[in-house]
């Protein structure tokens, strides 16, 4: 494998994020660099903490999703979240106070609280999130009064959700996020304790129902006899939310974004959590007896010991056919989270595809550890690149696939790469053994598309 | 899909809902990327910078590159400084332009970085240019960006330096894709008159495949040509709202005759277009070019029936929603709901009145037609559902109300977001007008076909 010196890295305060699997200076560095800021001037991948809280609440679909501040941070999320919703669709409007010169000056919370007004009026709906961004936090609106007085008024849940962009970045938003949603859940009357609980009852957390992902993993749950009591928030609404501290058991699938909200309602519900994840043929398997194990209950361990072989039984031989074609490919992956990075480089193992780089914008350092222990000798491991950086790692180790999101798309393909989107965009669900099947397919038809013969002339 | 809308319209005034507009910067950057060598940067927190760029990557289906200064709290509380410094600094070292092209977002705007002094006091390679625009996006859009950031280029680089002034034709495009830029750069050639475009984007979003990825592609305005723009004849801005701000800075500061023109959408925005070209350099219309239009005319004559009386919804940016209509009224159909986001004057110079200009042609047609400047599709919506329309005109955003009210919708304007290869063929000029002719005909036809009952059904249309 082709040696990488880390001296070649572009940017002199970026060496300590990213290092080699295996070489001598990741054995003389402590650990590295995560959750930094990122360098001004670069030309930087990342997101912000308003888009993080976006994300993870906008697929509750019966919501006003309000954002508070200029047009441009609603009208680029604009329905860019590729949530789907089996009822309600009040959330793929774009909601916004348009804020204007004299806003800042005089501050928008008259405006902020005609615009609760006028919404509550035209749509049905009982719950209004409240999204603040960076000139929010700057001309210094008192959200929460306007919130409450708003709720009050109209008799209807409105939750603030403290996302001014520069506070931080997307895992600053999760965090954001996961306080409105713990506020929503939080029971308006009578004690903690009166709380019954639903037995062999679970939340999916961290599923946001990209492609209908969330119907997949629930219907697995159910075929092994585990009530999903709500998921959050893919394809979620008000009143099942509510209904969240009532499961026995929290699961987790995005820990980027939802690791918090489980702690939390941990300590204040007394609902336990477990990791799993739904990506991969591996990790699905792994998770449903991790979950049936959980609830020590003979006949779950056998139903999802069934399910498991019925369903292996059927991708098997699809995933081999895969595989003969794609043995020995290498693959680039650059994704948001830490935890998503982990399921992909055990995916590709699964189809004979050697990982060469892994790179993540808001990857822990427990994340990268794990990273670090599944990687091969001499992968480059990196956070938060920049697509100088990506272009040359992936060249350099010669990547033939870079899984990513919308801005790594074009960059790969320039270069005569193939590409898979494991974001927002993508149009096939990639959880569950289905998804293992589709994941191996996309990988498949983008690595031997008959294109890259007239693009590598 | 929004089928919620209600139908009774009362008066708001708590902002938008699913705006027709979107933020300045993004504008400033798409006017950056048509300077060759240049790097856009945001100055502001990552998300704004992130955002614009996946916008536009999303449109182009091309890499779009631009740095940040990345606030941060202390940024947002002391300053940006800092960070503006900083970024000076390394985006010449890392990236290395021949110009980097600052923009503000709300952020720096409203903490009031002060960027021509911070510009001053930063270290700056010998021979490279940092330039800057404000574009705080609590005033007008992604249109008042693009305008700003184009006025910026000639205040920071046009000079004159000849005495006499060239045979030369300056053309400010406006906000269209790279394909309008190239076809209005082939008509003037054709015309066989020199010229300098700025900014053109053509060769930078929609470049060659050629395995490797390039940071700064072939094409662009190279800064010496602006910096020449001082010294042509004319300048043509095309499309008031996005580049007559341009045109008159460079006639202040060079004393080049402006002159704005609409964007060159339709059959008569670009004869005026050519007109203004003969008359102004005395040339002859080659035969070419005749011949062009001739089989626009043949094709709207094979086709008037199709449009005649058809009602249409028509909304985007305010230059080509502009040329839009006057282009629908040649075709007899009837523009009865025409809406822009952007308002309708630009904060501080008067350009023309959009829902005015647009009234004044209606009028003339003697269509009644509602008019907004400044609006959003909620709006757009409530209209047609009080006077349906027969086609939808606009940006992907559209399609939520085509699936609602179940019309035939063509995709036109900026972003255009879920279909490929749009960026790759004009709309602008006489091929323009025909290519735009088959979108609207083959929608209409599309629709009849769907429509039609087994006994209608037809193999000859
Ligand atoms: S803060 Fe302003 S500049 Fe940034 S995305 Fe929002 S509207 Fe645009
Ligand atoms: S202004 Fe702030 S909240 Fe809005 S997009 Fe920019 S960084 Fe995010």
């Amino acid at each position: 494998m082709q040696a990488i010196k880390l001296t070649d890295a572009l940017i002199e305060e970026r060496k300590n994020s990213i290092t080699v699997k295996g070489s001598v200076e990741a054995k003389q560095k402590q650990s590295l660099t995560c959750d930094a800021e990122s360098v001004a001037g670069c030309v930087s991948q990342r997101a912000c903490v308003y888009c993080g809280a976006r994300v993870v609440l906008n697929p509750v679909t019966d919501a006003i999703h309000l954002v508070h501040g200029p047009i441009g941070c609603s009208s680029y999320t604009w329905d860019i979240r590729g949530s789907l919703s089996s009822a309600a669709d009040l959330y793929r409007n774009s909601f916004c106070t348009d804020l204007k010169e004299h806003d800042i000056i005089f501050g928008g919370e008259k405006k902020l609280a005609f615009a609760i007004d006028e919404l509550v009026r035209k749509y049905d709906s009982r719950l209004v999130f409240v999204y603040s961004t960076c000139v929010v936090g700057v001309i210094g609106d008192d959200l929460e009064a306007v919130c409450k007085a708003a709720a009050e008024k109209h008799n209807i849940e409105v939750i603030p959700v403290q996302s001014s962009g520069f506070i931080g970045n997307k895992s600053a938003g999760y965090r954001a996020a996961c306080d409105s949603l713990l506020r929503l859940i939080e029971p308006n009357s009578g004690d903690v304790k009166d709380i019954v609980k639903i037995p062999d009852s679970i939340n999916y957390l961290g599923d946001f129902n990209l492609a209908g992902e969330v119907w997949i993993i629930k219907s697995y749950l159910e075929q092994i006899g585990v009530k999903v009591n709500v998921a959050f928030t893919g394809d979620s609404h008000c009143d099942a939310l509510k209904k969240a501290p009532a499961a026995a058991l929290n699961i987790v699938q995005c820990a980027g974004s939802m690791r918090y909200l489980a702690q939390k309602m941990e300590e204040i519900y007394d609902i336990p959590c477990l990791n799993i994840s739904f990506i991969g043929l591996q990790d699905t398997a792994d998770s449903l007896r991790k979950i049936a194990d959980w609830f020590s209950n003979e006949a779950m361990l056998k139903r999802a010991e069934k399910l498991i072989e019925k369903k292996t039984a059927e991708v098997k031989p699809l995933l081999r056919n895969y595989r003969k074609k794609l043995e020995g490919k290498k693959a680039a992956i650059f994704v948001g989270g830490g935890f998503k990075a982990v399921s992909l480089i055990k995916q590709f193992k699964e189809i004979g595809i050697d990982v060469v780089m892994v790179g993540t914008q808001t990857g822990s350092q427990e994340e990268y550890e794990t990273i670090n222990d599944l990687a091969d000798e001499g992968t480059v491991i990196l956070d938060d690149a920049n697509p100088s950086e990506l272009e040359k790692f992936m060249t350099e180790k010669g990547a033939d696939l870079l899984v990513g999101g919308v801005k790594e798309r074009p960059l790969a393909y320039k270069l005569g790469m193939a590409f898979i989107d494991h974001n927002h965009d993508r149009k096939h669900p990639l959880s569950g053994f289905v998804g293992a099947v589709n994941f191996a397919k996309e990988v498949y038809s983008t690595v031997c598309s008959p294109v890259w013969k007239y693009a590598k002339d | 899909m929004l089928d919620s809308t209600p139908k009774e319209i009362i008066e708001r005034k708590g902002g938008m809902i699913n705006p027709a507009k979107t933020c300045q910067p993004i504008g400033a950057m798409y006017a950056a990327l048509g300077i060759h060598k240049c790097l856009p940067h945001s100055h502001g927190s990552q998300g704004c910078c992130s955002y614009h760029r996946m916008h536009l990557t999303r449109h182009f289906r091309d890499p779009v590159m631009a740095s940040t200064s990345s606030f941060t709290e202390g940024a947002s509380v002391f300053g940006g400084v800092a960070n503006l410094k900083t970024a000076i600094k390394n985006v010449f070292s890392i990236y290395n332009p021949d110009v980097m092209a600052v923009h503000t977002t709300c952020l720096s705007e409203t903490i009031g970085d002060d960027i021509p002094k911070i510009i001053k006091t930063s270290e700056v390679p010998e021979g490279k240019l940092v330039i800057h625009t404000n574009t705080p996006s609590y005033q007008g859009s992604h249109i008042t960006g693009f305008s700003n950031m184009t006025k910026s280029m000639v205040s920071y680089l046009c000079e004159v330096t000849k005495e006499v002034k060239e045979e030369r034709v300056n053309l400010i495009p406006g906000f269209i894709n790279p394909s309008d830029m190239r076809e209005i750069k082939r008509l003037t050639k054709l015309m066989g008159i020199d010229f300098i475009m700025f900014p053109d984007t053509s060769g930078v979003l929609d470049t060659p495949m050629t395995g490797e990825f390039i940071m700064y592609p072939a094409g662009g305005t190279k800064i010496e040509d602006i910096r020449e723009a001082g010294n042509s004849k004319v300048t043509l801005a095309l499309g008031s709202y996005a580049s007559s701000d341009a045109a008159n800075t460079l006639e202040r500061k060079c004393k080049v005759p402006a002159f704005t023109m609409k964007t060159p959408i339709g059959i008569k925005a670009t004869d005026e277009l050519i007109m203004m070209l003969r008359q102004k350099f005395t040339q002859e219309v080659p035969y070419e070019l005749e011949e062009e239009r001739g089989q626009l005319v043949d094709i709207m004559t094979d086709n008037h029936f199709q449009f005649h009386g058809k009602k249409v919804a028509v909304f985007g940016d305010p230059d080509i929603v502009v040329a839009m209509t006057e282009f629908l009224l040649d075709l007899g159909m009837l523009p009865v709901h025409v809406l822009t986001g952007t308002p309708g004057m630009t904060i501080g110079v008067s350009v023309g009145n959009f829902e005015a200009e647009i009234k004044a042609m209606l009028d003339e047609a003697g269509v009644k037609g509602r008019v907004k400047a400044a609006g959003d599709l909620f709006e757009l919506h409530q209209w047609i559902k009080n006077e349906p329309v027969d086609l939808l005109i606009g940006n992907t955003y559209g399609k939520y109300i085509a699936r609602a009210e179940d019309l035939p919708f063509v995709r036109v304007g900026f972003p255009v977001l879920d279909r490929s290869v749009h960026s790759y063929f004009p709309i602008v000029g006489y091929k323009g007008a025909m290519r735009l002719l088959e979108m609207i005909t083959n929608a209409l036809l599309e629709r009849q076909d769907r429509d039609a009952s087994d006994e209608d059904f037809e193999l000859v249309m």
